[in-house]
């Protein structure tokens, strides 16, 4: 049987200072007069730090996001440990954003919405599951999901590496500017759209609108693809796109890879060049 | 954006109230304005009537208690007249009521007969289900109504951020699929062909309570099922007369259902177990009732799945 929990729970002495205090599942949320909820900008300071080999490690499931994130910045930034460990994230939304350092974040469960945005540079892993937005605007650094994501994983993702082994939803990196998104499973319709540059790496099917409206970039899919979008077309596979696939399957260890066909922007929506915008200023028209 | 969440307990019951009050308030944010209730408890020879005679922001003029106390006597009088036997009729607060009663008769006929008392709207019809809508967040609602101790198969709720229409009951959800008993409906998103189906609707003689499109649905799968449509089939030819981006889930005496728009615009998380099925826009809300690490996974575009006990 299920275990299902009703109201209680236990409240932190920091949360009950502001009124008034509601019940949700197993913890207590604070509104303040706005009906924001958890205005409270204190670091836990909970975590069990091993200075010797710079690991900490500290139990989310009573912290609000906020104190989550907090701790997880203290811990980062004031004592700079380099590998931190986060226990019983319980699918909060917003967790690990903004972190722009070399570091190593595992994450024991599942994130909420727009986890993992804004990063510069570390390397995480999810061992659950992830909400809508994972990795929004990520700049570099390698994330690893172990199960599924939610819908606009990697929108706008600027660089580095996602990998999914699960499932994606909708709008797979949607507005993708760079880097390499790797999905072990399907992934949603409208995935690659208004894509600018980067590589999607898809092994299972994709849904309607693949590519829609993209500008440049490629999409590898290995299942079937329920409809490409506008302006999307078959590509021409070159042995840079081989040794693409097999060091991303290499380097997070994806077995053998299957064949993909590879999918492009035809070019006839936009005027269309390939200058950066402060190259685009040199020109004389 | 608004928040909704669904429970069905494959075998068995459930305390429902508690879980979907759990649910809705850890997405409060997605929705401060209202909150509401479909619950289905244990089926009953009687027919349970949730309705109100009010709205909780209508002004409060002197003669407000006599007159909602007179019009609440003239639908317990029609309730007889039409032919049913009052059980009882409680009051739930200044404005709400539930009434049980022995009926064997046209439901829309006994529907259409008790609305006709100025101010009262049915929230809910039948012989499992009961609607509970209010102003405020879960733990306001299930507070002022009792919610706390109802235990059931299945229910669904929605917290709702207003953006097509009022910030009152008639605009929250749940909707009851008039005039069929024991069908509700809550809804995530903005439907654009809203006018459309409603002159359509109205012509065909259906009645429409509020001005928020997700009344629409609930009264379009209405159509559906009297035409002889089982609750799949209805909630896929939706995908193609509705227009807009929509999650939804309808639920019947027995089953649940959810679908998603072409473009899976609006959020969904799904868990599965072999006796429980959860779903809510977001994940933590899941979480409020199942405190572990679970799978859970989002349909996709067009999809319709249905669960039966």
């Amino acid at each position: 049987m299920d275990t299902v929990t009703g109201f209680g729970g236990s409240s932190s002495e920091a949360q009950r200072s502001v009124a008034p205090a509601r019940t949700s599942g197993g913890r207590r949320i604070t509104y303040d007069a706005r009906g924001l909820a958890e205005p409270i900008a204190e670091v836990p300071k909970i975590s069990e730090i091993d200075e010797a080999v710079s690991k900490a490690t500290f139990n989310a499931a009573g912290l609000t996001i906020r104190q989550i994130n907090l701790e997880l910045r203290w811990l980062l930034y004031e004592q700079g440990i380099d590998d931190v460990t986060v226990l019983n994230p319980g699918a909060k939304h917003s967790i690990g954003v903004g972190i722009l350092r070399r570091c190593r974040i595992r994450f024991e469960g599942s994130l909420g919405y727009f986890g993992l945005g804004l990063i510069d540079g570390p390397e995480i892993t999810v061992t659950g599951r992830v909400g809508w937005s994972v990795c929004e605007n990520m700049m570099s650094g390698v994330v690893v999901i172990e199960k599924n994501a939610g819908s606009l994983a990697g929108a706008a993702f600027r660089g580095g590496d996602l990998v999914i082994k699960g499932q994606a939803g909708a709008r797979t990196g949607i507005d993708q500017k760079g880097g390499t998104i790797v999905v072990c499973g399907d992934v949603g319709s409208m995935t690659g759209f208004m894509m600018q540059r980067g590589r999607q790496i898809i092994c299972g099917d994709a849904g309607p609108g693949l590519g829609d409206s993209m500008y440049d970039g490629e999409i590898y899919v290995a299942g079937r693809v329920k409809s490409l979008g506008i302006d999307c077309v078959p590509g021409d596979w070159s042995d840079a796109d081989t040794e693409l696939i097999e060091r991303k399957f290499r380097i997070y260890g994806l077995g053998t890879p299957p064949e993909f066909q590879k999918f492009v922007c035809g070019k006839v929506l936009y005027n269309y060049d390939s200058l950066e915008p402060s190259e685009r200023k040199l020109v004389i028209h | 954006m608004c928040g909704i969440a669904g429970v069905i307990h494959r075998d068995g019951e459930g305390e429902i109230g508690n879980e979907i009050t759990a649910m809705l308030q850890a997405m409060k944010h997605r929705g401060p304005d209202s909150t509401g209730y479909a619950l289905y408890g244990p089926p009953s020879d009687h027919v349970v009537i949730r309705f109100k005679l009010a709205d909780a922001n209508d002004r409060r003029d002197f003669e407000f208690r006599e007159r909602l106390e007179r019009h609440r006597l003239e639908v317990e009088a029609r309730l007889a007249k039409i032919g049913g036997t009052v059980d009882r009729v409680d009051r739930e607060t200044d404005y709400a009521y539930r009434a049980v009663v022995r009926y064997d008769g046209d439901l829309k006929a006994l529907a259409d007969y008790i609305e006709d008392v100025p101010g009262c709207e049915v929230l809910s019809l039948g012989h499992s289900l009961e609607i509970v809508k209010d102003l405020g967040d879960a733990e306001e609602v299930s507070q002022q109504y009792n919610l706390g101790g109802f235990r059931g198969t299945h229910g669904i709720g929605h917290v709702r951020m207003a953006t097509e229409s009022d910030v009152d009951i008639s605009g929250a959800h749940p909707y009851w699929a008039y005039p069929f008993s024991d069908v509700a409906v809550v809804h995530n998103g903005q439907l654009t062909n809203y006018f459309q189906w409603r002159r359509r609707l109205e012509r065909s003689g259906h009645r429409f309570q509020s001005e928020c499109d997700s009344e629409i649905i609930a009264v379009y799968l209405a159509e559906k099922l009297q035409e002889g449509y089982d609750l799949e089939t209805a909630m896929k030819q939706s995908l193609d007369d509705l227009d807009g981006v929509f999650t939804y889930l309808a639920v019947t005496v027995d089953s649940l259902g959810v679908a998603k728009d072409e473009m899976a615009a609006k959020p969904l998380v799904l868990y599965e177990s072999d006796n429980l099925v959860a779903m809510a826009s977001e994940e933590v809300a899941i979480r409020a009732i199942i405190d572990r690490e679970i799978d859970t996974y989002d349909p996709y575009e067009r999809e319709v799945l249905v669960w039966t006990r």
